[in-house]
């Protein structure tokens, strides 16, 4: 019988949405392995969990530890006050999300427990007394089973995967003393743009590639974005041409994604875009060419010019929306 | 300067994966290899910086089979000084254990920058670096895209989800390489030809017990195959009638 | 965006290099993939050569590669230097012709024939890109028979007076430099041909590209005019004497080719077999159709030979072993079966292959003139016939 903490993320005093997500994956553990979940949460002083529902995702207690150096994430004092609660005895298993911040702690974390870490899995379980995690690996061509064998394992999970259902539970709120050494300090964090969603966060994206033909083309994309509530994101040519920032592109050397609808483009489907989208929920694709190998995964395909197709669905996603 | 610089020998990314015969590892016939991009980033980082600083050692290090001193050269080829091989026929698939045994290499070393990518492409763990930091007890910032260095004191910018962070650090430090932190130079033929005659020690990696087992290696499922609508804007409104009432995303 | 170029093996010829040899190849490979390739298309319809490159390529050591490193050259041996010349043609051959006239037909002749002054003063700048020269021993008249040239140099007080044109001169107007081959005897005495460094801003020299190119579009060809134009003493070549001379430096050039010219084909096979599997006609790739399918295995075949022959040329030039007649053999059949791969990977693109944005067209114009060039096919034909008969057939 063990116990599976959460870390969970906050950002300006709220929750995180993958942080449901975790606590979420906890619960389904911690039930297997007959134990209770302990959220964590880490925010400046005062930071009030008691609305972030963690009961409602299967959190038995919510622990808070607050400190000014922790209104935003600091990769020592994160790290260390987790380790401090999971030393504290009684935990099978850490959970965090592999979110940017989640990326940088679960290996942290890990050294400093000298525990086995699985990351950015799909799928956590629980067999033969150990912590089994599922993962995709060279860039998503191949699924991996791992085993993680010590009485603590660190297991980080990939962000929009592990939908939340409802479990409710007590999660009763209490401190506990934050753990602040820092070899680093963060001295600020610049925010990209007036409410830009991140492209890793959003249910929706909408990339475009080099079948927009140009910078100033884009703005096709980002309207049909705004029209589905989603996320701009690009491919790789696009960014390395300097139409688009690295933060939106989508493919092995930038972000894997898995949102419910992925639109693709003028983008031609190479391997590496293929491995940050094709665990998407559903994909539509748009291209010119009948033969480009996005059609492959792309549930829905449109062949023709996109400079006429996308301004036409942005018009009839906004109708449909509308009506 | 003195710089250490990780990296490590992977599949190329245009491969075809197959597995191979134990299923728990890909099969390694025909398979190209290559220095892990995220590395080519740390490795130009650490050539920049010994440039910068009018001088120092550049040492490349890896863990893996034999194969690996090709890999090794490359980075050699590009104007690092010297290499270290860790000897391991495989690379465990438990972070930790690597990072141990190349902190146990990297111990008491003097270095002034520990430098990594910010995760290999092949298991995407995202992981040594900042193990081996937490390790040899030294500042750490992974995912940089941005680094300024001055007197001993360093600060890295680092992309989050919406936005930049910001970190300040002292050094020495371990620090992990995001794409476009630099643009890697080619090697110079005349680089090719002088790493023939730069050093590489081998000796085996002082590997524990791996505590991360890989138990199957397999395929992902397949996507159920989907279906051109047709062609031109006019298919537009089928197809958001799909996203509605098929897919139910709309 | 183009998928990265991975390279045609089908003999595994990898394996018999040495891991320089690989590094230099993949090296110049992802060179011309990342920087070349792409520009390449835009610059051969405007018939420009592309400059900007030419610092890269200096940098990365294409220029003289197999000269000493004494000379800020990168030293390599010839396999490495052929695998350049193959990749770089990979991507044009006018570019290649380019880093073949820079290393082979100016480095080379200064280094072979030149004194140490005039090493110390030219290679390292002509290695760095900083000083750009170009080979002139074709005139109007004079092709396939360089002996019959009637370009002069007469011996004066000071120097030399240099009078002749010279045509087809690649590199001619943007060349510092001008290695110049004249008579310095009487016209009919082939003997008297020796070798010049001429500074291209000396009065009397000029230089004017030759328009209307269908083919090596991305590489400037010139005239060359020599007008009383005065050198000092020490711009002659001083081993330099007679034809031997610049035909030594032509075998060097040629040696390149065979090896660039089994670039191209490699780069047209490649482009054809990936059109091939996902061009679809009749429900199918067109490359399950039996006469595509015979296409590709022909073109694979010849450039798996061609592979080997130019692997072993090159291990036989590292020994001192490749005499210009071996390497007649290698440019001969090399380009021609280049030729041939081409046309017919262009065939296979179908309407596709008439387009600037691949590449087998482009490869097909820039091998007529490989095949006439450094040496038609004929006159190595010729070559071979008297190296093995023993009888001359050139007259």
């Amino acid at each position: 019988m063990a116990n599976v903490l959460a870390v969970t993320e906050q950002r300006g005093g709220a929750l995180r949405k993958t942080s449901r997500e975790v606590v979420w994956a906890a619960r389904q553990l911690a039930d297997a392995m007959g134990g209770t979940v302990d959220a964590l949460v880490l925010g400046a002083p005062g930071v009030e969990a008691t609305g972030f529902g963690l009961g409602g995702v299967g959190a038995d207690r919510v622990l808070v530890a607050g400190d000014a150096s922790f209104a935003n994430y600091s990769p020592c004092g994160y790290a260390g006050t987790a380790a401090a609660v999971a030393k504290a005895g009684g935990y099978g298993a850490v959970l965090v999300s592999a979110t940017a911040a989640g990326r940088d702690l679960a290996p942290r974390i890990a050294a400093r427990l000298d525990a086995p870490l699985a990351t950015d899995v799909t799928g956590v379980a629980f067999a033969d007394g150990k912590v089994t995690a599922t993962r995709p690996v060279y860039a998503g061509k191949a699924i991996q089973q791992l085993t993680l064998d010590a009485p603590l394992a660190v297991v980080s999970l990939r962000p929009n995967t592990f939908a939340p259902g409802a479990a409710a539970k007590v999660g009763a709120v209490s401190q506990v003393p934050a753990v602040t050494a820092s070899r680093v300090t963060v001295r600020e964090v610049k925010a990209a743009g007036q409410g830009k969603l991140d492209v890793a966060e959003a249910t929706v994206v909408v990339s475009g590639g080099r079948g927009l033909k140009g910078p100033e083309h884009f703005a096709l994309i980002e309207k049909l974005a705004q029209a589905l509530g989603g996320a701009v994101g690009a491919s790789r040519a696009v960014v390395d041409a300097g139409w688009r920032p690295h933060a939106e592109q989508v493919g092995q050397t930038g972000k894997t994604v898995s949102p419910q609808l992925y639109v693709a483009v003028g983008i031609s489907g190479a391997i590496q875009h293929l491995a940050g989208m094709k665990t998407a929920k559903v994909i539509v694709a748009i291209n010119k060419d009948k033969d480009a190998p996005i059609f492959q995964v792309a549930d829905y395909g449109i062949v023709g010019d996109l400079f006429e197709i996308v301004p036409r669905l942005t018009e009839e996603v906004a109708k449909a929306r509308a009506g | 300067m003195k710089i250490a610089v990780c990296i490590k020998r992977v599949p190329d990314t245009e491969t075809r994966i197959r597995m191979g015969a134990d299923a728990a590892a890909i099969d390694e016939s025909g398979v190209k290899f290559v220095v892990n991009p995220y590395d080519e980033f740390a490795v130009e980082e650490a050539l920049q910086r010994r440039e910068k600083a009018g001088g120092g050692e550049v040492v490349v290090l890896a863990l893996g089979p034999d194969a690996a001193q090709e890999t090794i050269r490359g980075a050699l080829a590009m104007g690092a000084d010297r290499g270290v091989l860790l000897k391991a026929d495989r690379v465990p698939a438990d972070a930790l254990a690597v990072a141990k045994a190349l902190a146990a290499e990297l111990k008491d070393g003097g270095w002034d920058l520990v430098l990594f990518g910010k995760m290999a492409v092949d298991d995407c763990n995202h992981a040594v670096g900042p193990m081996v930091a937490e390790l040899l007890g030294l500042p750490c910032v992974t995912a940089i895209s941005k680094l300024e260095l001055e007197d001993g004191k360093g600060v890295a910018e680092r992309e989050i989800e919406g936005g930049v962070e910001v970190v300040a650090f002292a050094l020495p430090a371990v620090l992990t390489a995001e794409k476009g932190l630099n643009t890697p130079r080619y090697p110079a033929l005349k680089g090719i030809m002088a790493a023939k005659k730069k050093p590489i020690e081998s000796k085996p990696a002082a590997l524990g017990e791996a505590r991360v087992t890989v138990t199957a290696l397999g395929l992902p499922p397949e996507r159920k195959a989907g279906r051109i609508l047709g062609e031109g804007a006019d298919v537009v409104p089928e197809l958001v009638r799909l996203l509605r009432t098929e897919a139910k995303v709309l | 965006m183009a998928p990265r170029f991975e390279g045609v093996d089908f003999y595994d010829v990898s394996a018999l290099l040495s891991e320089e040899e690989r590094a230099v190849r993949d090296t110049v490979r992802q060179w011309v993939d990342d920087r070349l390739l792409p520009v390449i298309g835009a610059h051969y319809l405007a018939g420009s050569f592309p400059r900007q490159l030419v610092p890269e390529m200096a940098e990365l050591g294409f220029f003289g590669a197999n000269l000493p490193e004494q000379y800020g050259c990168a030293g390599l041996n010839n396999v490495a230097y052929g695998l350049i010349m193959q990749e770089l043609e990979r991507g044009d051959s006018g570019v290649r012709s380019f880093a073949s006239v820079q290393g082979a037909l100016v480095m080379y002749p200064i280094h072979a024939f030149g004194s140490d002054d005039q090493k110390q003063k030219w290679l390292p700048a002509m290695a760095s890109g900083e000083v750009i020269g170009c080979f002139g021993l074709t005139e109007p008249d004079y092709g396939s028979n360089p002996g019959g040239m009637i370009t002069t140099a007469k011996e004066t007080a000071d120097g030399w007076v240099l009078n002749g044109a010279k045509m087809w001169i690649t590199n001619g107007s943007t060349a510092k430099v001008a290695i110049i081959w004249a008579k310095t005897g009487a016209l009919d005495d082939p003997g008297s041909i020796r070798g010049f460094i001429v500074p291209t801003d000396t009065a009397g020299f000029s230089a004017k590209d030759q328009q209307g190119k269908l083919s090596l579009r991305a590489s400037d060809t010139s005239e060359l005019v020599l007008q009383d134009v005065h050198v000092a003493k020490d711009a002659l070549l001083p081993l330099s004497r007679g034809l031997k001379s610049p035909l030594s430096c032509l075998t060097q050039a040629r040696y390149g080719i065979a090896w660039g010219a089994v670039g191209a084909a490699m780069g047209c096979y490649d482009e054809a077999l990936r059109y091939a599997k996902q061009r679809v006609m009749f429900g199918r790739p067109i490359a399950a159709f039996q006469l595509q399918q015979q296409r590709l295995a022909e073109m694979l075949t010849e450039i798996t030979k061609a592979q080997l022959l130019v692997l072993q040329l090159g291990r036989l030039k590292d020994l001192g072993k490749a005499t210009p007649q071996r390497v007649s053999l290698a440019k001969r059949n090399n380009v021609d079966v280049a030729c041939d791969v081409a046309r017919e990977a262009r065939r296979l693109l179908g309407a596709n292959g008439i387009l600037a944005e691949y590449t087998a067209m482009r490869h097909l114009a820039n091998l007529e003139s490989v095949y006439t060039y450094e040496g038609t096919h004929d006159m190595h034909t010729l070559i071979l016939g008297e190296e093995i008969t023993g009888i001359s057939a050139f007259e």
